[in-house]
């Protein structure tokens, strides 16, 4: 499918601001997330990127200004509302998040569970396709305190990809993992999001990850955006913060 | 540095804050019970842990207490050659008091805490916000059905802890000091009525309830990693069994006007 980022955005956030406590994390966000291609959002640590991604479905709410996700404005909805929109919308969290007390089946199926699929087989045979998809076939049983930190994140990413998203979230997807994992779960974004067509949100400070999975890129420093263009743009851009980051 | 008033508004602030958090938790509990929100799967899940995998240590304290508080009974009593009045006197404080504070505070301390640690690990491991992101409030998911296994056990365990208190001191008194066991039965027929029992599973109820509230209000607010988790739980034992003495106080004097110790036996 063709890359069509000009038509409206999946998310579009406006004068976004957030503080926890004293401390002032974003200071007036503005950004779209287009449909159908990689953004990355890259920055330092500290910069504000896992925060800002968190408002993406909702598990943040801005101070002030706007979150429009799919053309739904989230920004004043609680939890229970939130619902729908969340349920459009997958995340790869930093550690996995996976849930401790159940096999790394019952966690792939437990997204399928909660949007009301009930039958056994069908389930089995989603849970079977999403593993396969991340080289985890046939791993159903195991516990995933037993996992590395490597296949932890797999199997959340089959987790997150098993109710078909039309978006996917990734907070810090490598790391902790080491450069040859890192590689796989960059080729994993990008064949997913060839795959589906998904709408794929990278935040990361890995400059492998965004060579190798990004359209389109979102620099964040200070929580401000300081940039926003294709990785080529960005290469050429002459912003001292983003030329220390990019030659670091 | 802050200055003295300043400080103690903080503290003044951080309680009412608290109290506010877990009044809000029990009207979320109530609201999606109304509603039907209910997963019997793990309501039944719970009731496992809870009810039947604290059973052992409430039956053990209960029986301790009980023979233990026959026993400085029926010393006292015997010098004043009421020796048979034991029974009463360790039914009564049992059902009433003994029974549904000491499985409060066992509970506290074994339920409470691992539902604070389990929901604090779950908070700060992000797996929390992984519930949230697929649209599943946690509140429905990991307190509804904690809030009514705990409110269905903890009647039963000070049923238990009392009949096992009262089988104590029957032993205690009857084969150890030798009163008659229809002199013991009789006379604790005589002066425990149903509403002593209704007491002590009324009070049990309550502090079911509190325990929930308080153990899921901590675990959902755990902040830091496997200290924060540490210190939640530690606040949870410390807390529930203080509110479970304060509540005791006020259901004692509010439960008493409504079933009159004196009125008893008549």
């Amino acid at each position: 499918m063709e890359k069509d980022p000009t038509s409206a955005p999946f998310v579009r956030v406006q004068g976004l601001r957030k503080q926890f406590g004293d401390r002032q994390i974003l200071r007036g966000v503005d950004l779209e997330i287009p449909r159908g291609i990689t953004t990355v959002i890259l920055g330092g640590s500290g910069a504000g990127k896992s925060v800002l991604l968190k408002h993406f479905n909702g598990l943040l709410h801005p101070d002030s200004g706007t979150v429009t996700v799919g053309g739904v404005d989230i920004s004043g909805l609680s939890d229970r509302k939130l619902g729908d929109v969340r349920r459009r919308i997958g995340i790869l969290f930093q550690d996995g998040a996976l849930f401790d007390s159940m096999s790394v089946g019952a966690n792939v199926a437990f997204p399928l569970y909660e949007a009301g699929e009930r039958d056994k087989v069908t389930i089995a045979g989603k849970v079977a396709g999403a593993l396969e998809k991340v080289g985890l076939a046939g791993e159903e049983e195991r516990e995933p305190s037993k996992l590395s930190g490597g296949m932890r994140k797999r199997v959340a990413l089959a987790r997150a990809i098993v109710i078909r998203p039309e978006c996917l979230l990734y907070d810090e997807p490598t790391t902790g993992l080491d450069p040859i994992l890192s590689s796989t779960i960059s080729e994993l974004i990008q064949q997913l999001q060839e795959e589906f067509s998904l709408t794929s949100v990278v935040v990361t400070h890995d400059l492998a990850v965004m060579r190798a999975v990004a359209d389109r890129v979102i620099f964040l420093n200070g929580g401000r955006v300081i940039f926003s263009g294709t990785p080529e743009q960005l290469k050429k851009s002459d912003d001292e913060a983003i030329t220390r980051f990019l030659n670091a | 540095m802050k200055v003295l008033p300043e400080r103690v508004g903080g503290v003044v602030f951080a309680i009412l804050e608290w109290f506010g958090q877990v009044a809000r938790l029990a009207v979320e509990v109530l609201g999606s019970i109304l509603a039907g929100r209910i997963r019997f799967r793990l309501v039944l899940a719970q009731i496992a842990s809870i009810g039947f995998g604290s059973q052992l240590v409430v039956i053990i304290t209960g029986a301790l207490t009980g023979a233990v508080f026959a026993a400085q009974v029926y010393f006292k009593f015997s010098e004043l050659g009421l020796g048979a009045a034991t029974g009463p006197v360790v039914s009564l404080a049992m059902c009433r008091e003994l029974g549904p504070v000491l499985a409060g505070l066992m509970v506290a301390g074994r339920v409470g805490a691992a539902m604070t640690a389990e929901i604090g690990t779950m908070r700060v491991t992000e797996q929390i916000d992984a519930l949230r992101a697929m649209g599943v409030h946690p509140v429905d998911y990991l307190v509804v059905p904690r809030a009514i296994a705990i409110v269905i056990s903890m009647p039963i365990l000070v049923a238990e802890a009392v009949a096992f208190g009262i089988g104590a001191a029957d032993f205690i008194t009857v084969r150890g000091f030798g009163v008659p066991e229809v002199w013991f039965w009789n006379q604790l027929k005589q002066f425990t009525g149903s509403e002593d029992i209704l007491i002590g599973l009324i009070k049990g109820f309550f502090f079911g309830i509190l325990i929930v509230l308080i153990a899921c209000r901590q675990g959902l607010n755990t902040r830091g990693g496997a200290e924060g988790v540490g210190l939640a739980t530690t606040r949870t034992v410390v807390f529930s069994s203080l509110a479970i003495l304060t509540a005791n106080l006020f259901l004692t004097m509010f439960l008493n006007y409504l079933f009159p110790l004196a009125s008893v036996g008549g």
